[in-house]
């Protein structure tokens, strides 16, 4: 044996090298489950043929033959596909997630404050509104809404008359509907644009460190104003079109599925809770010092609060704002309990009640709510990235 | 002492106070009751505001609510004629007599009446694990653990399902019901979560680039997508991966889908454990000879799980809501048996369901609401440990 030999590290056995461990470990474990799903996949097709069921996406373009009570987008039960069908259920869902996060926010960042109010009854309340909400299941508050709220609503002759025109009864919601005889597109077109228009502004405006109050006062001329020219350019005419009492039922206006509403006020309850828990835990986390600091500083309440608590609190709510936002989302689909047609119910309900083609179709839906998940969550890196807390 | 003392400082002079006056009493407005009305409740003009308009929502809410679950309610009956309006009833609140009639129901299900006594058991064994694992003190809670998580699961299925050599009948899953299923789901869901939940977390946290993908493939997957949609994939798929022979029953698909979808959840928690241990410690053990195993069990785990006790606890909480999902694939849980007995057209009356929920909602709070503050006192206790 000679002396360069031995000043090399220590030879290991084989079997204790920890790298041909990780190595075994690894393969066999691949190995283990490309043969699971080799074994699972002609197990599938055996079924698939036993049971006579079909497989394959032709479904897709076959004729649908069901009918949905709220379709947003052009459908009909004789013309309309499968396929077409999943893009209404698609939109209903993401219309319900859309107005319930908004409203969820706003319920929850108000019972949030509401939780830390030096007002020891306000307090108390909201606290109580939280811990009551949280800790009954969300199936049980949508099933109570629409059963036992909604549906011993008074029928459309006893409709409970709503302040500003609208009716409420058994068979839903109606609504005034604005009503710009036909040039709604544009003006539309128009907010949007001046909504971006806005955004960018403000981008700019904390790029460049102008004043960010120019930037609001801007933005807000963008977003107001460009509809407005668009309104004055078409020449519309605004006016809402009110529901009316007919002899069987309410004619005009928006008419609002009862299911829906059960839907919505369900999960805005239900996430309210949980966002005003992470509204106040963020609020929570900014220290007291920085509160006297501001005011040591001269600041006033208001820019106490703008300047210094509020961007310090949001670093710390909305990472978990966003998962509830997700919950949410994912939550819609308890839709399917009380019959409104959102995806799930729609697809995975409907369409695989009537095509059989079980493995495809609730593949698809699971592929939706994990895009919409990971595109949420990709986005919320890139903002985590940015807000960071610049570090040495 | 103190009298020379006063009379110097006072230098003698008769009008110069020698000793400090007498406080006054506070003022009348900053002590007892209207004190605190005023530091808590009419501090500033807006607070006042809000103050009235809360206390005129209460009065709207609160005593209609109390007369519908309390003073209007009607406790005793044999079928509807009781909960429905009549002239001696001329308001009629909650129909607790329909919640007393079905509670059997809602407890058992359809389990046979003469082998209700092995659900009771069940309940027993079952409060009694509870009860070793979260009382903190409680004699040798390792052999508590090891009830919870290896005896009882294996003799509940026995006890439950049927065991013929013992003269227990074999009772179908399908006749089981409410409360039995509810608590069968969530055991189920915990006790398995559990390991596999460590284990999905150790292999996130793994160096082997296979196994740390797949493990953050399947936490991702599982938790992007709804629960529903995972029951309806167990549920309908499932059959369809096994062999037709082997086909399992309802109830299991159900816990199969409950399971993973807790484990993806519980394996974030202790990550975040396992995250919070310093790297010194894994140095430390290496140093010390220990291998990765031995590391884990004698210094890693003892120490992320102490700390994600809390979290643990409330992801429990949110798997106990999340049970009453397997209403979607047709098993008759303790909400599903609560939707079948309001359907039921002998107590068909407009206050039935508004009873049924009540009483639900009642039931599950107070299942979660226990739990939760339970895991808020752990992590006070834990807190006191900490403080330096």
């Amino acid at each position: 044996m000679t002396l360069g030999a031995e000043s090399g590290p220590p030879k290991i056995p084989l079997l204790r090298d920890p790298r041909f461990r990780a190595l075994v470990i690894q393969v066999a474990l691949c190995a283990a489950l490309a043969w699971i799903a080799y074994e699972l996949e002609e197990e599938v097709r055996a079924n698939l043929v036993r049971n006579h069921l079909s497989s394959g996406f032709g479904f897709w373009s076959q004729p649908a033959g069901f009918d949905i009570s709220q379709a947003l987008i052009d459908y009909s039960s004789s013309a309309s596909t499968y396929g077409r069908a999943f893009w209404v259920g698609l939109v209903n869902t993401l219309v319900v997630a859309a107005i319930g996060i908004v409203l969820a926010t706003i319920v929850g960042f108000v019972a949030g404050i509401a939780q830390l109010s030096s007002n020891w009854l306000v307090a108390r309340l909201a606290a109580g509104y939280v811990q009551l909400i949280r800790n009954i299941p969300l199936l049980l508050q949508l099933l109570f809404w629409y059963n036992a709220v909604l549906k011993t609503l008074p029928g459309f002759r006893d409709s409970i008359a709503l302040w500003g025109g609208g009716y409420l009864n058994n068979r839903g919601l109606y609504l005034p509907a604005p009503d710009l005889n036909g040039n709604g597109l544009p003006i539309f077109a128009a907010f949007c644009l001046g909504l971006v228009g806005a955004i960018v502004l403000a981008m700019l405006a904390r790029r460049q460190r102008l004043g960010v109050g120019l930037a609001a006062g801007a933005g807000l001329v963008l977003v107001l104003g460009l509809p407005f020219a668009a309104f004055v350019a078409t020449g519309a005419t605004f006016a809402f079109e009110y529901p009316e009492m007919s002899r069987f039922n309410l004619r005009g206006g928006l008419e609002v599925l009862p299911e829906f509403v059960a839907l919505l006020a369900g999960l805005v309850i239900y996430t309210g809770a949980f966002i005003a828990e992470t509204v106040r835990a963020g609020l929570m986390a900014v220290p007291r010092g920085q509160t006297e600091a501001a005011q040591a500083l001269g600041l006033s309440r208001l820019l106490t609060l703008r300047r210094v608590i509020v961007p310090q609190a949001m670093r710390v709510i909305i990472p978990p704002l966003t998962s509830q936002y997700l919950n949410l989302t994912k939550n819609s689909s308890l839709a399917v309990a009380i019959g409104y047609p959102d995806l799930v119910q729609i697809f995975t309900g409907t369409v695989l009640n009537q095509t059989g083609n079980a493995v495809e179709i609730v593949a698809i839906t699971m592929a939706v709510y994990l895009v919409i998940s990971l595109v949420t969550s990709f986005a919320m890196n890139i903002y985590n990235a940015r807000m960071a807390l610049a570090e040495r | 002492m103190a009298d020379a003392q006063a009379v110097s400082v006072a230098g003698g002079f008769a009008y110069v106070r020698g000793e400090p006056a007498p406080a006054l009493p506070p003022p009348f407005a900053s002590t007892g009751f209207l004190g605190w009305c005023r530091a808590n409740l009419f501090g500033t003009p807006f607070n006042a505001v809000l103050t009235v308009l809360t206390v005129l929502l209460l009065a709207w809410v609160v005593p209609p609510l109390v007369r519908f679950l309390l003073i209007d309610a009607v406790w005793t009956g044999a079928d509807r004629q009781a909960c429905l309006e009549s002239a001696a009833h001329p308001n009629v609140g909650a129909c607790w007599a329909f919640v007393r009639e079905h509670l059997a129901y809602f407890t058992y299900g359809s389990y046979p009446i003469d082998g209700r006594w092995r659900v009771d058991l069940f309940f027993i064994m079952l409060a009694v694990g509870i009860g070793w694992l979260l009382w903190l003190d409680a004699p040798r809670r390792d052999l508590g653990a090891l009830y919870f998580f290896g005896i009882f699961p294996i003799v509940s299925f026995f006890l439950l399902y049927g065991l013929p050599p013992l003269g227990l009948e074999v009772v179908d899953t399908s006749r089981w019901g409410g409360m039995l299923i509810t608590l069968v789901v969530a055991v189920v869901g915990i006790v398995t979560s559990m390991p596999l939940g460590i284990l999905l977390a150790l292999g996130r946290r793994s160096r082997m680039p296979a196994v740390k993908t797949l493990s953050v493939i399947f936490i991702e997957f599982v938790r992007g997508v709804p629960l529903i949609t995972v029951l309806f994939m167990a549920s309908v798929m499932l059959p369809l991966f096994l062999p037709q022979e082997y086909s399992p029953d309802k109830l299991v698909r159900a816990l199969v889908g409950v399971s993973l979808f807790s484990a993806a959840y519980m394996a974030e928690v202790v990550r975040a454990g396992l995250q919070a241990i310093p790297k010194g410690q894994w140095e430390a053990a290496s140093a010390l000879g220990l291998g990765y195993w031995r590391t884990l069990h004698l210094v890693v785990l003892p120490q992320a799980l102490r700390i994600t006790i809390p979290n643990i606890l409330n992801s429990y909480v949110a798997l106990f809501k999340d049970t009453t999902l397997v209403f979607f694939v047709g098993i008759f849980d303790f909400l599903k048996t609560i939707e079948t007995a309001r359907a039921n057209p002998l107590w068909a009356t407009p206050v039935t369901s508004a009873s049924g929920y009540a009483f639900a909602a009642l039931v599950y709070f107070v299942c979660c609401y226990s739990m939760s503050r339970y895991a808020a006192g752990v992590e006070r206790r834990l807190a006191v440990g900490d403080r330096r």
